[in-house]
Formats: structure tokens, sequence, C-alpha cells
């Protein structure tokens, strides 16, 4: 029915796309596991990034790898600031106080962004050599940059697994996950770990935004809430509070949303988001602790 | 919450009296305003009261049930596309393919008045809520606000691909010109009456029960499915009357205007006037549809584009912070008001409880 080289095109683009929403869950479910809190801002870490690599590499002509690290350092700062302004202030308080606080951030940086720079979209050019394509012997079409962001995803999901499960920090951020106020009893500085898991999730986050402009052409003021949803969607999938989980929910979504769009008949690609939320609601209905998720009292 | 302030109100008639009195001022307004003011002044009068219907609905699923739903605007697209299909004029539907009305609703060669066009939308809405309801309402907290959130990227997404009866992202324009101030503020009258009484009711104080501690509101024997079904399905009716509304104001719809933007413009109304309140939705509503017009033009001469929501949120982030119970702690009394004056005057009056707390 189909072949077999159009399958393999599909796998490997949900697997960018799976990469992309993996790396953006692994941040979403670190901070939901410590605050309980939907961070929707995180999706606007990704705008950020973006833009913040656009003005730096295209306008400023940085170096490349000078903008990467630019990008990454203004990610970890917006993350410390949020956690600083707003999360700090109501931390304890109803989780649905932290959600909605998190939107008026999302909403906030969204709409300074498109004041700041315009309501249209932008043209995203990574550099030359990540722009190129490749052709397998299969038929199998990709850009440089796919490769980039599935070697730079692993990297980051392998170092970030290491860092909360050997590190001194990780393992208090663990602590605190698992009873904040017992972590604090032991001696662990709550603020200090809080703080640093902010910028962590937002680092990558932002280096997400890099990837996500770099695979699909174009950044809009906008792009980041639907890759935020997403990426919660898929620490849902995965389990709430896992990091595994989240990555293999952020690939499952990848791969599904992928596959919904490429098998359904031309002219159903809109039907995408609308499968991805009916997949969303189907899990929390079926097994509402995930994949690999603790059962957890919905 | 409002025990007391009604117990009192059935005691004193002039209550009522006074209550009337201040519907039928308001109206005579109303009439004044119609006679002097420009077209475009009442248009925003008539948004600003759509969206205190949409903000007082959103208000009893999630103020006082204390569900926490970010789904609203999806059920005002069931009610905007309702209506608006159910009353498109006959003679244009074959120009704008249109043709196709489900023989149950009238069939292709009838054209529906206003009103029951307008029910018709409430009740779509609220079957709506009854199918995503049903199964959802089990979740809490986050789970709850991202599967409502789900229904309505569905409901969008429905909007964007049914081309067939809804014309697709292109959205559908020459909506017939029925909604006028009228229209609206007495359909915003009836949502506060009926929700009014709803709160003041036993199924009220069932919900502000369930809102406060779900287990000891089940110990108690309230059946939680029952009332948070309810609560959700009657903010929905009224969304849907809403959205029927502003379809036949706005005289044209797309797909895209109703989603996450209406849906955190209805939150953020609802937080900023205070959650849980009576007035706190109408406050909220009135407050920001002014300011959105009033930095309209601003917005525009220096094409500063998303200056509007730039407010809203710095608002809604402020009063999150410093004021979780939102700008109104009152209800709908005439003491709640005279407090709320009082306090806006700078004395202390008495607090009350919204659904969030002051921050530890």
């Amino acid at each position: 029915m189909y072949a077999s080289g159009y399958i393999a095109q599909q796998v490997l683009n949900g697997t960018v796309l799976g990469s992309m929403y993996a790396l953006l869950a692994l941040g979403m479910t670190v901070i939901y596991g410590i605050l309980r809190l939907i961070n929707f801002a995180h999706g606007a870490v990704i705008t950020i990034g973006a833009f913040c690599f656009y003005v730096l590499f295209v306008s400023l002509h940085l170096p490349f790898l000078a903008a990467i690290a630019l990008v990454v350092i203004f990610g970890g700062i917006t993350g410390i600031l949020l956690d600083l302004v707003a999360y700090r202030k109501i931390r304890g308080g109803p989780e649905v106080a932290l959600l909605i606080t998190s939107l008026g951030f999302y909403i906030f940086i969204e709409n300074l962004v498109k004041m700041l720079a315009s309501p249209q979209p932008y043209a995203f050019r990574p550099p030359p050599f990540l722009s190129q394509v490749n052709q397998t012997a299969g038929g199998v079409t990709f850009l440089t940059i796919d490769i980039f962001i599935l070697l730079v995803s692993v990297g980051i999901m392998v170092f970030f697994a290491l860092f909360v499960k050997k590190t001194k920090v990780g393992i208090a951020m663990r602590a605190i996950a698992e009873s904040g106020e017992t972590a604090r009893l032991v001696g662990i500085d709550i603020n200090r770990v809080i703080g640093l898991a902010f910028v962590l999730a937002s680092a990558i986050a932002a280096i997400t935004g890099f990837m996500w402009g770099g695979k699909y052409g174009q950044i809009s003021y906008a792009m980041g809430f639907m890759a935020g949803v997403k990426a919660f969607v898929a620490v849902v999938i995965g389990g709430i509070g896992s990091i595994p989980g989240a990555m293999v929910g952020g690939y499952v979504l990848g791969i599904a949303e992928t596959f919904s769009v490429a098998l359904l008949p031309p002219g159903y690609a809109e039907y995408r988001d609308g499968i991805v939320f009916a997949i969303l609601i189907l899990v929390l209905l079926l097994k509402p602790s995930g994949i690999m998720g603790e059962r957890a009292k919905v | 919450m409002n025990n007391r302030t009604t117990a009192r109100e059935r005691k004193a008639i002039p209550g009522h009296f006074k209550a009337l009195l201040a519907i039928v001022l308001f109206f005579l307004l109303l009439g004044g305003a119609h006679l002097v003011l420009s077209r475009y002044l009442m248009y925003i009068i008539s948004v600003m009261g759509i969206y205190i219907i949409a903000t007082v609905s959103l208000n009893l699923t999630n103020g006082y049930a204390g569900l926490f739903s970010l789904g609203h605007a999806g059920f005002m697209a069931i009610g905007a596309y309702a209506s608006t299909l159910l009353t498109f004029p006959v003679s244009l539907r074959q120009a704008y393919d249109l043709p196709l009305l489900p023989a149950l609703l009238g069939g292709q060669g009838y054209q529906w008045p206003f009103l029951p066009a307008i029910l018709v939308a409430g009740i779509l809405a609220a079957f709506g809520a009854v199918l995503i309801g049903a199964p959802v309402l089990r979740l809490r907290g986050h789970y709850l606000a991202v599967a409502t959130l789900g229904f309505m990227v569905i409901i969008t997404t429905m909007a964007k691909t049914l081309k067939w009866l809804t014309r697709g992202s292109a959205g559908i324009q020459v909506i017939p010109h029925y909604t006028n101030v009228w229209w609206v503020y007495v359909w915003a009258l009836i949502t506060v009456y009926v929700i009014w009484r709803i709160i003041n009711s036993s199924y009220g104080r069932a919900m502000m029960a369930i809102r406060d501690d779900e287990t000891a509101a089940q110990s108690q024997g309230i059946n939680l499915v029952k009332y948070k079904l309810l609560s959700f399905v009657i903010g929905a009716f009224f969304a849907g009357v809403a959205g029927g509304l502003y379809a036949h104001l706005a005289r044209a719809i797309r797909p895209y205007e109703f989603s996450f933007t209406m849906t955190f413009e209805i939150v953020i109304m609802l937080v900023i006037g205070g959650a849980g309140t009576m007035i706190g939705p109408v406050v909220g509503a009135a407050l920001l549809i002014t300011l959105g017009y009033a930095l309209k033009p601003l917005e525009e001469s220096l094409r500063l584009y998303g200056l509007i929501e730039l407010v809203y949120a710095s608002l809604l982030i402020v009063i999150m912070l410093w004021r979780p119970q939102g700008i109104v702690g009152g209800n709908l009394t005439l003491q709640g008001l005279g407090q709320w004056f009082r306090r806006l005057l700078g004395s202390t009056g008495e607090r009350h409880k919204g659904t969030l707390p002051d921050p530890p």
C-alpha cells in the first residue's frame, strides 16, 4: 500500500518531531514533579529561543556556536526570572493559581514578542551547513538539521538523565519531587534547586526553539503555544513526573502526529491537532497515570 | 458563602424591590445611551454584554464548582456556528456553499427566527458539554484544565475541517444582524439571575462544597458527578448563547476566533474580577473590554500589535501575585456593592473567599 521508503521517511520525520517534543516534555515534567505546575510559559521560552537566535545569528551575524551558547544562556535566565518573579511567591498555594500565573506569563511573553518583532512570521534560515538536503538510497530525504536535532536531543537527554541520577543537585531534585517538606528538613536549599531546575528546563526549551525554527523554516510569535501544550500532552502520555516517561511520550506523540498526517487522505492534515488531543483525552480516561507514570491521583 | 445574605434577603422584600428598580434604571440608561452614543460605542457595549454572559457562566463552572475549565471558547464556537447556520438566509445558502442543514434542525429550506436559534445554540453547546463532561469531569485540577483545552482544540479543528458545514477556515460572512444591546443585556440579566438563583439554592451549596473539599462533600452524600456535570452544562448553555449573540453582532465568524485567545480572555476576566463572586465576573469583563477598546487606537497608531493582550496579561499576573481573590470580593447584594465601594475608597471591608486563597 505504501512504499517502504515512504514509511521510513515518515518514521524519520516523526522521530525528529518526537525528539523536540521529548526535550520540551523533559523540562515540563521536571518542573511539574517539583512544583506541581504545568508551566504553560515553557512554550513561550521556545519562542524566545528562536527569536533570540534570529537576532543574534541573522541580524547580528554572530558565529553559530556563539549564537547557540547565548540562546541557551538567555533561555536559562528567562527560566530563573520566571521562578523569581512569579512562582516563588505563590509556591505552595493552590495548583490552579500557579497554572493561571503561568498562563499569564505565556500571554505576556508571546505578546511582547509580537509587539517587538511583528505579528507576521519570519523566515528562519539555519546556517548553510545545517540546511543541506541529503538523500539515502532508499529514497529518504532529510536535511542535515534533522541529524543535528536527533544527535543533540539524545545528547541532552543522556546528560539530563545522568545529571538527575548521579549528581547531588539531581538527587536533591528527586527528593523535592518526593516531598518538599522532608527535603527542606534534611537541609536541602529548596529555592536553589528549584531555580536550577528552571534554568535547565528553560535552557533546553530555548535550544529547542532554534531546532523548531530550523526544521520548519519559519518562526512566529505564536509558535510556542501548540508546541508547549503538545509537550505537556507528551508528559501526560508518558506519565506525569517521570523523566523516561516524558521522553517516551514525546516520541510516541511525534510519531503518532506524523503518521496521522501521512496516512490520512490529502486535505485532512488539519485534523492533526484534533487527533493529538483526542489521544490525550483517551489516555487521561484509560490510563491517567500514563505509560511509565506512578499511580497518580487524578 | 451566600447563605447569610440570602436569609437576610428573604426577610427583606424591599431588597427585591431595589434590585428591580436598579434593573429598570439600568435599562432606561441603556435606552438613553442608545439615543446618544455612536453606533461604534453601542457595539462596544454589546460586546461587553456578551463577554459578561460568557464570564458569568464560566464563573459557575470555574468559580463556584471549582472545575478549572479552559474549554469555554469551544462552547461559544458551537453556539455561534449553530445559530448562524440556523438563521442564515435561505436565498444566500447556495451562493455561500451552505446548503446543508440537517432536516432535524429545520432542513435547508427554512430560516429560523433569532430567539429559537439562540436557544438551540445554547442547547447544542450544553449537549456538547454533556458529551465531553461525562468522561472528563472525573479528572481534577490540571488534568481537567488540559482536557478541556483539548476539547476546545478539537472543536476549532472541526470548525476548520468540516467544510461542508462551516466553510472551513474561510468562516461564514453576511450573518444577519440581529443582535443589539437589548438582546445582549436581557440575556445577560437572565444569565446573572439564573446563576444567582442556582448558587443560592441547594444545588449551588453542593457545588461550593465540592469546590472547597471534594472528599468531604462526597462523604456528606453529595453526588459529585451530578453537580459537576450540572455546573458544566449550565455554564456551557450560556456560553453557547453568548456565542450565538456574538455571531449575529460581528456578522462574520472564523474558526480561529474561538481559540486560545478567547478562552484565555474569558478566564482572565473572571480571575481579575474575582472568581466565585457574583459581581466579580461582571466587573472583570466590563473592565477588560473597556480597557481593550480604550487601548485599541493606541495599539493601531503605534503599530504595537499585542499591546492589549500584554496589558491583560500584566493585569492577570499582578492580580495573581497580590490579590488572588480578584478585584471584587463581594456578591450581588446592595450591601456587597456598598462594601465594595468602601473597599475601593480605601477602608477595609469584609473579605470573602474566592476559589483562590491568599498566598502563604
